[in-house]
């Protein structure tokens, strides 16, 4: 194991694929000679050259949809958008030629692709730099989503991602770059569609991915205080979601908080909210509560915009009233 | 003609096969398209073909004068109106006409529909259905070819309605500073749906939106079979040898309605103009002037007429016999196992 950073992680999973895979390359704006707005793909120009390494020009539906007609001949594109924010211009490509491709040509044409990119809100942003778009990618079929948490699970998803013969929507968290965790040393891949118990407990379930993981953590510290003994699932992919595992740990604990960094209606939490009162209503103690960003439109002055984000204190607030305590 | 600034290029640097036999197939394989269309609009009418159907009467020449300059290893792409390209890249008119049946024995098993035309095996990747949208996926393709230093090109099918949309000038820009073998034919039948190309375009000639990219140009009479077949040799040529895209503007003009819920000629256009267009109708020039050189009689005429109407008969007769795709269709090809 070593301490890396979940940028520097994802540069290995991009290193790594790039040298196993001759199909493999990596487009994006600022990619190549920049190194990366967020220096994600550091170094990685100078080891495999501008035709792996592609500089676009700001113009995310054309170079997405570039991607996928590379990857209808054959190719493994690694699509970066600068943020999701500006992927709002591609979603065409995803969804209507990426996601699609395979079931309308009844099987004759996989789209192995990777769309990547930091999501969620970072700092003072405003409107259009702070937004989780999870919830829109993992709503269409053919789509897998992932929204890892931890540099390991950063490099490990990645890795599947670039190998799996579908498209995968690979959201980073823009406040997790510089975060820093334990890799395994040489290969190491992490399954799509596969949860992990981030931390084990026997009172209550916090479902929490990407970003959010890291609050739920928190959290259950805070309730340890206090005497509350907190399991925290990170479903780590959205689609497929791992209902299996979070449904599992709900049995065990009989109550559950769903955390995230997006809006509340029809968020990831509301799909975990049906998917745990059919597998665990029999199991449940209590209503299972989401603690969600605000309804709004991401404020820009940081007063506001800490009052329009999940923080600590929701999430134990929430947890105390599943618990009957508040 | 198109304006100075544009590298236009007039003069065929080889001309391609000009022998009868050539000629005739040109001429077969557009009564072909002909002929199966009107029985996809008779089809349409009795129920058979469902949701939207766009014919592609009158652009015949396009379609096959394109494809005939093209190398089997060479990848195409389409709009929705795309039964002509399907046909004339070789795709059997059975698989053609189960597909519109939605069949499973249907070009995309049912699942594609109309608009949803493929044959990876022909390279014909498609027929896509949201104005311009496929259009960076055709240039996309031809980045895979000069990513594996081969000499294919890519050559994509739009309306002329598609260039004043975002993903046309996205890509041509990217395939214009990336030097990328992409043949982009705009298919200028003057209406996008049902809005002239004046009222919608603030440029008039199609062709002068090459000037933006610095690539080469070229206006198409897209009622000459053989023009067309030559101008996508001189662009194909231009992708194998120099990696240079090429836009051309084929003009050409639809008999019938955008599609199968819009009458002939409509609010948008009158009858007289659809009348006197259908005079240009590629079809009936290219048969006259065979017949004018000697390579077309009666006879060889109404063999081919008989040859083509059993081809389409017999796909008529395979569609409506062939079953639907299993219940259990519904599910698969959502995903690719890894």
């Amino acid at each position: 194991m070593s301490l890396v950073t979940y940028r520097d992680a994802l540069n290995q999973a991009l290193r790594e694929e790039m040298r196993r895979d001759p199909g493999v390359f990596l487009m994006g704006e600022e990619v190549g000679v920049y190194q990366g707005a967020y220096k994600v793909s550091r170094g990685l120009l100078e080891e495999f050259g501008p035709m792996r390494v592609v500089d676009t020009p700001i113009t995310e539906l054309g170079f997405a949809g570039i991607g996928v007609g590379a990857a209808m001949a054959g190719l493994r594109p690694v699509v970066e958008f600068m943020t999701w924010n500006f992927a709002l211009l591609a979603i065409d490509q995803i969804v209507n030629s990426a996601a699609k491709m395979l079931y309308m040509s009844g099987g004759q044409l996989p789209i192995p692709i990777v769309f990547r990119g930091p999501g969620g809100a970072a700092l003072q942003l405003g409107a259009q730099h702070s937004q989780c778009f999870d919830s829109y990618f993992a709503n269409i079929p053919g789509l897998k989503v992932v929204a890892p948490a931890t540099p390991a699970d950063a490099k490990g998803l990645l890795k599947s991602a670039i190998r799996d013969a579908n498209p995968v929507v690979f959201i980073e968290g823009e406040m997790l770059y510089n975060t820093k965790g334990e890799v395994p040393e040489g290969e190491h891949v992490v399954p799509i569609g596969v949860a992990d118990v981030k931390r084990e407990g026997t009172d209550v379930t916090l479902v929490a991915h990407s970003k959010m993981v890291g609050l739920a953590l928190k959290a259950a510290e805070e309730l340890a205080k206090d005497g509350v003994s907190a399991e925290v699932v990170d479903p780590r992919t959205i689609r497929p979601l791992d209902v299996a595992t979070i449904a599992a740990s709900v049995r065990k604990t009989n109550r559950c908080v769903v955390v995230e960094e997006g809006w509340p209606v029809a968020g990831i939490g509301a799909q975990v909210v049906d998917d745990i009162q059919r597998e665990a209503f029999d199991w449940l103690d209590a209503p299972v509560l989401r603690v969600t960003g605000a309804d709004v439109p991401m404020p820009y002055n940081k007063h506001l915009e800490k009052l329009a984000k999940p923080d600590v204190p929701k999430i134990v607030a929430a947890v105390n009233r599943v618990l009957y305590r508040a | 003609m198109p304006p100075s600034g544009t590298r236009t290029v007039s003069t065929p640097p080889t001309a391609p096969a000009v022998d009868p036999a050539t000629l005739r197939r040109l001429l077969r394989d557009m009564l072909l398209l002909r002929r199966f269309e009107e029985k996809t609009g008779e089809a349409y009418a009795l129920g058979k073909i469902g949701g939207f159907c766009h014919l592609y009467i009158g652009q015949e020449a396009v379609a096959v004068g394109a494809m005939a300059a093209l190398r089997p290893d060479d990848t195409v792409m389409a709009t929705y109106r795309e039964h002509g390209q399907a046909l004339a890249r070789g795709m059997t008119a059975r698989a053609v006409m189960a597909e519109l049946f939605g069949k499973a024995a249907g070009c995309s098993g049912g699942k594609g529909g109309s608009m949803h035309l493929f044959d990876a095996s022909l390279n014909f990747l498609g027929g896509h259905a949201i104005v311009g949208g496929h259009i960076p996926l055709a240039t996309g393709a031809a980045f895979a070819i000069k990513y594996r230093g081969g000499d294919q090109v890519s050559l994509v099918f739009f309306g002329e309605a598609a260039v004043n949309n975002g993903a046309f000038h996205e890509s041509l820009n990217m395939a214009a500073v990336w030097k990328l073998p992409c043949i982009y034919v705009c298919e200028n039948n003057r209406y996008g749906m049902g809005t002239a190309l004046e009222r919608a375009s603030a440029l008039y000639d199609v062709v002068q939106r090459a000037c933006s990219y610095d690539i080469p140009a070229e206006v198409v009479d897209g009622m000459d079979v053989l023009a067309v077949r030559d101008a996508v040799h001189r662009a194909a040529l231009r992708g194998r040898e120099r990696k240079t895209a090429t836009l051309l503007e084929v003009r050409t003009y639809r008999f019938m309605g955008h599609s199968m819920s819009d009458p002939i000629h409509g609010h948008y256009r009158t009858r007289d103009e659809v009348e006197e267009q259908k005079t240009r109708d590629p079809i009936q020039a290219f048969a006259a002037k065979l017949r004018a050189d000697g390579l077309l009689d009666d006879e060889a005429w109404q063999a081919m007429e008989a040859e083509v109407a059993d081809e389409v008969a017999d796909a008529y007769r395979f569609a409506d016999e062939t079953p639907d795709p299993d219940p259990s269709a519904l599910t698969t090809d959502v995903y690719r196992e890894i």
